[in-house]
């Protein structure tokens, strides 16, 4: 399948390149998300009633990686609420670039945190503390707040959207992940770049902002570092950004050869299988042991955590793919092949999120009309009932989900061992066997 | 072709595999009997399992907070106050394995206090994995196919 050029669409390009269908979202978003917040810190204590909750942890979870993530990559990014005060901050604006840029220091980010090194320490500190973050309001509003004061602290020292592209917890995995979405943004001819005077799509003009990411689009290869803010579009002078429709997975025939970039793919896969077992299994022993923070057997649960993810994955796999005669150093063909394990990762994460999303989605109803917990009755839903929703498709779509996700693991594995002239066979045995113990987990 | 038809009876494999009935033993339907203790934010036992046509009687007993049981599939609930016990009986008429959960808020970690229910085989996780074994082995000639007929229509 080619890609279909969607910004040919005149509708489309239009209200791409117009900044107020954006900012309109985006600001339905920032009041929702400090709504969030004070949800958080002044609404009920009881989590299944309570906004930062539901709609945090249920709601937009279920949007982010059943919907957002699969089908639009880093589409969630793209109105996000979190780098908008510190962007409007950095700019002075919060349209078109004014004519007198505010004096931050603007600093490049050093080089060794050029990377999602910091990315995945900030995913495993959220993980390590999930059961707390996910269950108590007040926790999921502080997290919240610090990560929006975070970004707008980042924009007054760095420039560009520092906190996005190397701090976000979030923002590490949707960028794993998103290369395997349909959708791309892509230069339409390669010599129109490089023959560009000025480069405005990374330097920014008079018309727009220089990529807030940090990369210039001409180089663009895979989804993992665009945000699709589509600036790139507004300043492009010779018309040559597009976004297209593409099929599944695109990026992922070309394997990326970056440590902290298998290691994402590691500690996703291994968050996922722990939550299955931990949060939705029936081993109560589990549930205490993640839930008490501080607690000698948190400590424990915190070691075993870091071990899976850290240790025994990444050690299986390697077992798996030492191969003496390959003249391929084994870095390189840990990082290449790991490449399998993301479309294994993303459906590990669609089949765990269907049962928590599914049972608790309920509460919803209830939250739109009493968000704060307050004994409010907004829409007169506030004393809906709990209810599971469409519990006998649930083992069904997991089950399909799982074994679907080895099967476009398996062809990404072929594919990654051809690049790297190794045989795939052990990659596959590797995922069959994950599959296998997270179907055992969550059948 | 042949890629065709190795896909083809592929494709039948996974349908057997999915679809095909299971063998149902024969046991003769019993009354069984569950003591179950409810406490933040577990039960004990947590994971039953019986036969197909059982009549199940369960006694919560909660030991701290009021706590309820919900089994999914089942769509049926019981409900016990702090230091009592209820009971909800059914009878396992529906086979495979299902989630029982708390439906009572009973604090932090309420969403997550689950059990497990598996009514005679769990076929979902069997077929499941068959389908797994039949993807896994069968991927290699599959793709060998796929790989030869795009190297033959780059040739082209």
């Amino acid at each position: 399948m080619n890609r279909i050029e969607l910004t040919r669409i005149p509708f489309i390009k239009n209200a791409l390149k117009n900044r107020y269908p954006q900012l309109a979202v985006f600001i339905v978003m920032l009041i929702g998300y400090i709504f969030a917040i004070l949800a958080g810190l002044i609404g009920t204590p009881v989590g299944s009633h309570n906004f930062s909750i539901v709609f945090v942890w249920i709601a937009w979870w279920a949007i982010l990686i059943l919907v957002a993530v699969p089908f639009f990559g880093r589409g969630w990014c793209a109105v996000c609420p979190i780098p908008l005060p510190g962007e409007w901050l950095q700019r002075g604006a919060v349209l078109s670039p004014p004519d007198k840029k505010p004096k931050w220091l603007n600093l490049r980010v050093p080089k060794m945190f050029r990377n999602i090194w910091l990315q995945n320490i900030s995913f495993l500190l959220l993980a390590l503390f999930s059961s707390v973050l996910l269950t108590t309001p007040n926790i999921t509003g502080i997290v919240l707040a610090a990560m929006l004061f975070s970004a707008i602290g980042l924009s007054t020292v760095f420039e560009r959207r520092a906190f996005c592209r190397y701090l976000c917890p979030v923002g590490g995995f949707i960028g794993l992940y998103s290369q395997t979405a349909p959708i791309e943004l892509r230069i339409k001819d390669k010599q129109v770049c490089v023959t560009c005077e000025g480069k405005p799509c990374y330097n920014g003009s008079s018309v727009g902002y220089g990529c807030p990411w940090d990369v210039f689009p001409g180089g663009l290869t895979k989804n993992t570092y665009c945000g699709l803010c589509m600036e790139c579009i507004r300043t492009c002078p010779h018309d040559n950004i597009a976004v297209n429709l593409r099929p599944f997975s695109a990026d992922l025939t070309k394997p990326s050869t970056r440590m902290d970039e298998a290691f994402k793919a590691f500690i996703m896969l291994g968050s996922a299988i722990i939550y299955a077992g931990v949060l939705l299994g029936p081993w109560g022993a589990f549930k205490d042991a993640a839930y008490n923070v501080g607690s000698s057997s948190w400590f424990i649960y915190a070691i075993v955590f870091l071990a899976i993810i850290f240790v025994v994955l990444p050690g299986l796999f390697t077992l798996g793919i030492v191969d003496t005669k390959n003249a391929l150093p084994l870095k390189q063909r840990f990082a290449s092949l790991s490449t399998a394990l993301i479309p294994l990762g993303l459906m590990f994460w669609v089949a765990f999120s269907l049962s928590f999303v599914l049972t608790n989605a309920s509460y919803i109803i209830a939250a739109l009309s009493d968000p704060l917990g307050l004994g409010w009755n907004l829409f007169g839903t506030a004393n809906a009932t709990w209810q599971p929703m469409l519990t006998s498709m649930l083992a069904p779509a997991q089950a399909l989900a799982l074994v679907g996700g080895l099967i476009w693991s398996a062809r990404t594995a072929q594919k990654a061992a051809g690049e790297v002239k190794v045989s795939s066979i052990p990659v596959i045995v590797y995922c069959f066997f994950a599959t296998c113990f997270m179907l055992w987990l969550l059948l | 072709m042949r890629y065709r038809f190795s896909l083809l009876l592929l494709v039948m494999a996974g349908l057997v595999v999915a679809f095909a009935p299971l063998p149902v033993p024969t046991i003769a339907p019993q009354e069984r009997t569950f003591e179950i203790d409810a406490h933040q934010f577990a039960y004990s036992p947590s994971d039953l399992h019986v036969n197909p046509g059982d009549t199940i009687n369960i006694h919560l007993t909660s030991t701290d907070v009021v706590h309820g049981l919900y089994v999914d599939g089942y769509d049926i609930s019981v409900e016990a106050d702090p230091g009592q016990s209820a009971t909800l009986t059914f009878v396992a008429d529906k086979p495979g394995s299902f989630r029982f959960r708390c439906n009572i808020t009973c604090g932090a970690m309420h969403p997550f206090m689950i059990g497990k229910l598996t009514v005679g085989n769990n076929s979902w996780l069997y077929r499941s994995i068959g389908l797994s074994i039949l993807a896994a082995i069968s991927f290699f000639p599959l793709s060998s196919f796929s790989d030869r007929k795009t190297k033959e229509e780059r040739i082209k």
